[in-house]
């Protein structure tokens, strides 16, 4: 089992109004320093996978088909071992 | 008589709307299919009505654009049939990759709701004939994520192939003409082949003498008529 971690943000030169906006309320609150401020999506499960390439070459395909609209996305996907508890 | 289908999907809420204006101006009854169903037989007009489709959920129209009666729409889309979709209904367009682009979070974070003044271009897009180059209608917009947008290349070709539809139309001097940031004020865009439109504004909310308008029923019977 391999623990999975997908971040979403959008690409570069996509207006992000959400991301403008809480920059603007930072800096309505003194927070001067917090520029170029981008929201995205975090997205984590779990797979029965045992082999990191397999799973990141699967999961790289569900990002392309359902998880992430690469016109204006870009995704980052993390694969790490599952530890059990 | 035209062949005209209606999808609802969980969270759609203008499928009886769209129903209704069908009704009124072709004076039958329109099909109905559910998006588990995964055969629909031949039809001449797939619509894809407006909503909230799985709840927004993901991204707007992501989920619907995957549900199984979509393999129907897409082989109809193949085959060179006609697709209207409108407002959810074009966000899954969009998802599908029927047509280009995307529909993005308003620029101005809110939901809006109101009339709009479009322009119509390239109407010798089949699914356009009906309408005249330049015709101005007021429909109204209701959404959230409904800001155009498209990469430079994909909007370059989508200009160069005449696929821009309707525009938010700036003539009457209103600043705020353009309710949600959309790039090049873009309200709807056809297909290459001119048979599948995505608009943001609800034309069957414009379709009865009650609404205060009948500039969405002249676009829907157009529609049906190219379609017909």
């Amino acid at each position: 089992m391999v623990s999975i971690t997908i971040t979403i943000g959008l690409k570069d030169g996509v207006l992000d109004p959400e991301g403008r906006a809480i920059e603007s309320s930072l800096n309505n609150l003194g927070y001067h320093e917090a520029s170029e401020i981008k929201t995205g999506r975090l997205i984590r499960f779990t797979m029965d996978e045992a082999d990191h390439a397999r799973a990141h070459q699967k999961v790289s395909k569900m990002c392309e088909t359902l998880l992430v609209n690469t016109v204006i996305e870009h995704y980052d996907i993390t694969v790490e071992d599952l530890i059990e508890e | 008589m035209a062949r005209i289908a209606v999808i609802s999907f969980p969270g759609s809420n203008c499928d009886r709307d769209i129903i209704t204006a069908i009704r009124d101006i072709t004076g039958t009854e329109p099909n109905q299919f559910w998006h588990k169903e995964s055969t629909m037989p031949r039809q001449d007009l797939v619509i894809l009505p407006g909503g909230f489709s799985f709840g927004d959920y993901l991204r707007c129209g992501a989920i619907a654009a995957r549900s199984p009666i979509m393999d129907e729409v897409l082989e109809h889309a193949w085959r060179g049939g006609y697709i209207l979709g409108i407002c959810n209904g074009f966000q899954i367009l969009t998802e599908a990759d029927l047509l280009p682009g995307t529909l993005m979070r308003n620029r101005g974070l809110r939901f809006v709701c109101r009339d709009v003044v479009l322009e119509t271009h390239n109407s010798d897009n089949a699914i356009l004939t009906g309408l005249n180059e330049g015709q101005k209608l007021r429909i109204p917009v209701a959404h959230n994520e409904g800001n155009y947008f498209a990469d430079a290349a994909t909007l370059k070709k989508i200009k160069d192939k005449g696929q821009i539809a309707f525009t938010y139309s700036g003539a009457d001097q209103d600043p705020n003409y353009n309710p949600n940031g959309a790039i090049d004020d873009i309200a709807g865009i056809v297909s290459e082949n001119g048979r599948v439109l995505g608009l943001m504004p609800h034309p069957e909310r414009k379709a009865d003498p009650i609404h205060g308008g009948l500039d969405g029923r002249l676009l829907l019977k157009s529609v049906i008529e190219a379609a017909s």
